[in-house]
């Protein structure tokens, strides 16, 4: 009796290709919008939560400057190494403090210049990033207390400069200093605020104090919190600690910000995931708006066909039979849309995470509740017109026309 | 003939009204008419007498408003709608005027259409469908749509839908209305040789005289009524 409803369906589809098509025109639309949404909001959320990953897990940013609301520091005093190393001695929750301090300058090559972010820092700087070196090596200790002209760059300063020719051994200028390349970076892509985090050179902090700087300031602290430690806990300690060093009295406000990237990144993962199940939402009205056409169309169609119910019923069909066929056609109609709307979003998920860059996560879970929605949706639409037909009384439906 | 034996169709007192208080309008005023297994009865009348609205009751398609409807000794109005589905799918044939044949739909499918609401299987159906086009003289045509075939061969599509079945009744209200004369015939033949081969009760509205003159005998209708026999000798030659 199925097998039959669905060839009846079938043949009815086929019989009128241009409007079936235009019928599932809106289920298609709405299972595609929803499958891109999740797609690509799946794939954004991927790409966040690997970020929190190459950040650095348990990163911890301590900052000079005076809170003013969101984004927004006055000046205050900066760090200086030994803050550093009293943050190191005196929290023992720390597995990596780096101090760092930061420049914008053009760096040169040969007759390839590429204007970067130099940082002076510590070996440390690498541990708190999760930076690790693809070739060559990082600094050593003697490098490092000797403020040697040495720097480790990453993929895109090498892009810039080297092209495809390997940069160790190679020195690069950085205004007055000629800087021996000893590491080349594993690349890390785009942040989530867009910026190529594989933009950067980092040289030993007491070279970039010594011969960029011109002072002993620390701009910067990096910190990298043991794993499990509670990063809300660490960051109290280091509040107090810091306080301490500044000398300042209790009724004195912070002159320093501790900024917690793991929870920054959580937000932004938050608001991702939000954003996705919003546009979803939308998305999913659309699907609902085809649903509605598809009743519109199985009306018209249970009216065009009246007296084919009629001689259906004439000749002994039951009422369940003509609401089945009704039904499995209305289903089969948006079944259908629910395939190409499938077929469509991933292809277009596929090119469209390549042109915003975010990787393309193929979430089968979303496949098949769309699938199985689309189906319902004819179910649920075609159920009143199906019933409609079902209910004609033979005699009338025979005789309209 | 077999008096001992139950009558196919037997209507007692049989009333329809439609529509309700001022409006109400009485197609049959108490019909009484039994029509024995294997009888080809022509049905007569003038329009509006009522005669389809008694095809409708005999076809179960509707029931009657009062009086009761023995179809092989079952009481008709007794039954729910699919009750009467069933007895139409098993025990009763239709021959509508237009023919009432699926469009694009092919000679072969039209026929089948009554054994897959049956259950049968697809072997027996083309079998089954296959033997009742060749009984209408329409083997070689089983792929043609409604729209390929002439008004005679689509009359024969339904007829040989109606007996696919091998149905106990065939009803057939103005089965020959739409066709000339020569057409007609070919279709009385047709109907004729079922009812005397197959032994098929047959009951057929017609306007025509010529036509209720293949059926053995003539029910005629007036105001909602069958004409008693003794009346009819006046009309006669008409
Ligand atoms: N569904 C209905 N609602 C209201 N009135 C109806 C309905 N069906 C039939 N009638 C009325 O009942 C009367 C009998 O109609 P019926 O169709 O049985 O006549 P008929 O003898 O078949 O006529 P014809 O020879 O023209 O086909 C007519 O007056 C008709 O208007
Ligand atoms: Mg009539």
């Amino acid at each position: 009796m199925l097998w039959n409803a669905l060839l009846l369906a079938m043949r009815e589809i086929r019989r009128n290709v241009l409007r079936s098509f235009l019928t599932i025109l809106g289920i298609v639309i709405g299972v595609a919008a929803v499958i891109i949404m999740v797609t690509l909001g799946g794939g954004a959320t991927v790409q966040v939560t690997q970020q929190i990953a190459s950040l650095g897990s348990n990163l911890l940013i301590i900052s000079p400057g005076k809170r003013m609301g969101p984004g927004q520091t006055v000046g205050a005093a900066p760090f200086s190494v030994d803050d550093t190393v009293a943050l190191a001695r005196d929290i023992p929750q720390l597995v990596a403090v780096a101090p760092t301090t930061s420049r914008s300058m053009t760096v040169v090559y040969g007759n390839a210049n590429w204007s970067t972010q130099i940082t002076g820092s510590t070996d440390d700087y690498f541990k708190a990033r999760n930076w690790v070196a693809k070739s060559g090596r990082l600094f050593t200790d003697s490098e490092q207390r000797a403020g040697a002209a040495a720097c480790v760059i990453g993929q895109t300063v090498r892009q810039k400069l080297f092209g495809n020719q390997d940069p160790i051994g190679a020195r690069i200028r950085l205004q007055k200093i000629a800087c021996e390349v000893i590491g080349l970076l594993e690349s890390k892509g785009q942040s989530t605020m867009g910026t190529d985090q594989d933009d950067l050179v980092i040289i030993p902090l007491r070279a970039f104090q010594r011969r960029i700087a011109g002072n002993q300031d620390v701009n910067i602290i990096q910190v990298s919190v043991r794993d499990g430690v509670s990063t809300t806990r660490v960051q109290q300690d280091i509040e107090h600690l810091m306080r301490e060093r500044r000398h300042l009295s209790e009724n004195e406000e912070n002159n320093f910000n501790v900024m917690d990237m793991k929870e920054i990144t959580k937000m932004l993962t938050a608001t991702t995931q939000v954003l996705t199940a919003l546009l979803g939402a939308v998305a999913a009205v659309s699907l609902l708006v085809g649903g509605i056409g598809i009743m519109n169309i199985m009306l018209v169609s249970v009216t065009e066909r009246t007296r084919e119910i009629g001689i259906r019923l004439a000749i002994g069909a039951l009422e369940r039979e003509v609401l089945l066929q009704f039904l499995v056609e209305a289903a089969v109609l948006s079944s259908f849309g629910g395939l190409v709307g499938i077929v469509l979003a991933l292809a277009a998920s596929v090119g469209l995470a390549s042109v915003l860059n975010v990787p393309f996560v193929f979430n089968a879970g979303i496949v098949v509740i769309a699938f199985v929605f689309s189906a319902a949706v004819g179910l649920v639409f075609g159920y009143f017109p199906a019933k409609k037909a079902a209910q004609l009384d033979p005699i009338e439906a025979l005789r309209h026309e | 003939m077999d008096t001992t034996s139950v009558p196919v169709i037997e209507l007692r007192q049989v009333t329809k009204t439609f529509g309700r208080g001022t409006a109400a309008m009485q197609a049959l005023r108490g019909v009484d008419l039994v029509i024995q297994s294997g009888e080809f009865v022509a049905v007569m009348g003038p329009s509006g007498s009522g005669k389809s609205t008694c095809m409708n009751i005999l076809g179960c398609l509707d029931t009657p408003t009062t009086g009761s409807y023995l179809f092989q000794g079952v009481t008709v109005g007794s039954l729910s709608r699919d009750q009467r589905a069933i007895l139409r799918r098993h025990y009763l044939g239709f021959i509508f005027q237009g023919y009432n044949l699926l469009n694009r739909t092919t000679a072969l499918e039209n026929v089948e259409l009554p054994l897959i609401y049956r259950g049968d299987p697809v072997e027996v159906r083309h079998q089954r469908a296959q033997e009742a086009l060749a009984a209408v003289g329409l083997s070689g045509w089983e792929h043609h749509t409604p729209g390929e075939l002439s008004g005679g061969q689509q009359q024969r599509v339904a007829i040989a839908r109606a007996i696919v079945t091998q149905p106990a009744v065939l009803l057939a209200d103005e089965p020959t209305g739409n066709l000339d004369t020569a057409r007609s015939q070919e279709i009385m033949d047709i109907l004729t040789r079922l009812n005397f081969d197959q032994g098929i009760t047959i009951v057929m509205v017609t306007h025509e005289p010529d036509m209720a003159a293949y059926a053995r005998r003539t029910v005629h209708f007036r105001d909602g009524l069958v004409v008693p026999e003794h009346e009819i000798q006046h009309e006669g030659g008409a």
